[in-house]
């Protein structure tokens, strides 16, 4: 049998823009109130970018990413990705679009507790329908591009936190998405471990992938190619710079 | 991937799995009794009935047969009338009394019957009622006598009446006697003389077996309307009002078998709610990153389902063992046929049951997956941050 890739390759992407979010607004209703936690915002992200999005506590950065990464509507406002506004999709829909286009990382690693890191790989490839031979060798494949082969059995509890942020890298790479979003991704790491998960991103971000990461840790924000800096559900600066 | 997720779910927390699937036998072997219960007794009476193929039973006007002490006369006419019909192609007439031994000091029922057209017992040892002197006892009835096969006894019908001398030429298990009580089948005329003028040619019960392919409520029928001093009854007929009779039994298995349904749901229910909020961060993730809300419907359905076959299966062994107990203390009832089952396992009570309880098992699941597919996964993502 023939496997794609050896190592994760997003699908080929639009030399343009990827990601475009237009006067973007989310609110919550919270005691009676309407607390506006993403007031406007106006963002592209074209393909194989690298962007880091800080700001303080509170600031709208987690809802954000949860817009762009459709597992939220906006309130106003538009996110399409590949052209398809995925604000308007119907919840099938946009779980489908998630699926095949958009990989997931998170603070807390959130793996399957019952099922070894191999399993949790193959998740979304099961999902997806992708058949369990094939599933099986790509998710060994990506256990070792993130360095865990030999832990492929192991499950969540017999891994350190860098580990299984590492499997759930892996998890989030399976489908081959054109979008990897990570919130806080070392936020429960050591800097030791931190600074792996950096590494890994910026390798993947190396070989195309585009990754949109929101953080409060300056390392992971520093190895991104643009940091847009956010207060009160706003954009307020948008830096692109040359990496180290 | 999803059934693999539903299981290792259920085997996270064992201990709780383990006494939820306890749950759910217990209420599953209760289930499986009252089913059993509900329908075994009917089709145990049946069997009863048509123990030797006898469908028509035939007793004084306005009684069922054994019902009264009362008893037909001018049996021998009746017998003449009855063999005039073609359809009907045996009959066996029956006299109950009490007989007494004197010199064992021991009072037992006496059957009256015809040993070549017999429906009452099933020869165990030695040879049938025959002549004038052979009879056949029940093993109640050797032990309270001290006799054995070929032993002569002294019988007599009351204090002062005739003596007879009788052979136990048989042992036999009687079908319509209880457990435990002293009978013995004896020649009909023998039976008859010994009771003197008050029961001669008299008998308290006609069997009568219609030819195959006739429908006995037709000769039934025909009958009453020959013989009208007596009632005829068939096994139809006797069925129904044994469910006259029997009726609240069968609801009282209804009502404890939904009730033990509905405590196997609630358990399900319960346990696969408490279980999914637990998970929910790990169901917004599952939903985040693509799993489609059917796919977390299913497998929480599954874990429901799971559950109540579980507990099925070992409910169905419960379920017979507790069964087999209550037969035997329930057979032991006074004036209770030995050979009457309350509870009777049918292939298809089992099948019943079981259905009964994965069904519930999977409509148990459905309003905690309802819950699970509901979730606003960015804000349980949020909730879960923030816990």
């Amino acid at each position: 049998m023939t496997i794609a890739i050896a190592t994760p390759t997003p699908r080929p992407l639009l030399k343009s823009e990827l990601l475009s979010a237009r006067a973007l607004v989310r609110d919550y209703p919270v005691g009676g109130e309407i607390v506006r936690a993403v007031r406007g915002i106006d963002l592209e992200v074209t393909a194989g970018e690298y962007v880091a999005i800080v700001g303080p506590s509170g600031c709208g950065k987690s809802t954000l990413l949860n817009l762009l990464g459709a597992i939220d509507r906006p309130t106003s406002g538009t996110v399409a990705i590949r052209a398809l506004n995925v604000g308007a999709m119907t919840d099938t829909q946009a779980t489908l679009f998630r699926l095949h286009n958009i990989g997931f990382v998170f603070q807390r690693f959130y793996l399957m507790p019952t099922l070894s890191a191999r399993e949790n790989v193959e998740l979304p490839m099961a999902e997806a329908g992708v058949r369990s031979a094939e599933r099986a060798t790509r998710a060994h494949e990506l256990l070792e591009y993130v360095g865990l082969a030999d832990r492929e059995r192991h499950r969540p509890t017999q891994l350190s936190g860098g580990e299984q942020q590492r499997v759930a890298i892996a998890r989030a790479l399976a489908n081959r998405p054109a979008l990897l979003l990570a919130d806080e991704p070392t936020g429960e790491l050591d800097a030791h471990t931190g600074a792996e998960i950096i590494g890994l991103f910026g390798r993947l971000n190396a070989k195309g992938t585009t990754i949109i990461v929101v953080t409060h840790d300056e390392e992971l924000a520093a190895a991104a190619a643009r940091v847009i800096h956010m207060r009160d559900g706003r954009i307020i600066a948008d830096e692109t710079r040359r990496r180290a | 991937m999803l059934r693999r997720l539903a299981f290792a779910s259920l085997t996270r927390r064992r201990a709780r799995s383990l006494l939820a699937v306890m749950g759910v036998a217990v209420s599953g072997a209760l289930l499986l009794d009252m089913v059993m219960l509900a329908g075994g007794m009917r089709d145990s009476f049946r069997k009863l009935l048509l123990v030797r193929g006898f469908q028509l039973r035939i007793a004084p006007k306005g009684t069922l047969p054994f019902d009264t002490q009362a008893t037909i006369g001018q049996a021998s006419e009746i017998i003449a009338t009855l063999r005039t019909n073609p359809d009907i192609v045996a009959i066996s007439p029956i006299l109950g009394l009490k007989l007494r031994v004197p010199n064992r000091n021991v009072t037992t029922v006496a059957i009256g019957l015809d040993g070549d057209v017999q429906a009452d017992y099933e020869l165990l040892s030695g040879r049938p009622v025959g002549g004038t002197d052979r009879i056949v006892a029940n093993q109640a009835f050797a032990d309270a006598t001290h006799s054995r096969l070929g032993d002569t006894l002294v019988v007599a019908l009351g204090y002062d009446t005739p003596r007879r001398r009788l052979v136990i030429a048989g042992i036999g298990r009687f079908f319509y006697t209880a457990a435990g009580e002293a009978v013995v089948a004896v020649p009909l005329a023998t039976l008859q003389a010994t009771g003197g003028s008050a029961t001669a040619d008299r008998v308290s019960l006609f069997m009568a077996r219609a030819r195959d392919g006739v429908d006995p409520d037709v000769v039934r029928q025909w009958i009453e309307q020959r013989i009208p001093r007596i009632s005829a009854i068939s096994t139809g007929t006797a069925l129904k009002q044994f469910d006259q009779r029997m009726g609240y039994f069968r609801q009282l298995a209804v009502i404890l078998g939904s009730i033990s349904l509905g405590v196997g749901f609630l358990l399900v229910t319960t346990l696969v709610t408490v279980s999914v909020n637990e998970r929910v961060g790990e169901i917004a993730v599952m939903r985040a990153i693509g799993v489609s809300r059917q796919h977390v419907v299913e497998q929480i359905v599954l874990e429901g389902v799971a559950l109540a076959l579980a507990g099925t299966v070992l409910g169905m062994g419960l379920g017979l063992i507790t069964a087999r107990a209550f037969n035997a203390i329930l057979s032991d009832f006074p004036g209770l046929p030995a050979a009457f089952q309350f509870f009777v396992f049918r292939p298809r009570d089992a099948y019943a049951a079981m259905s009964m309880l994965a069904a519930a098992g999977a409509l148990a699941g459905i309003y905690p997956a309802w819950r699970a597919a509901s979730l606003p996964v960015a804000d349980t993502l949020h909730g879960e941050a923030i816990a």
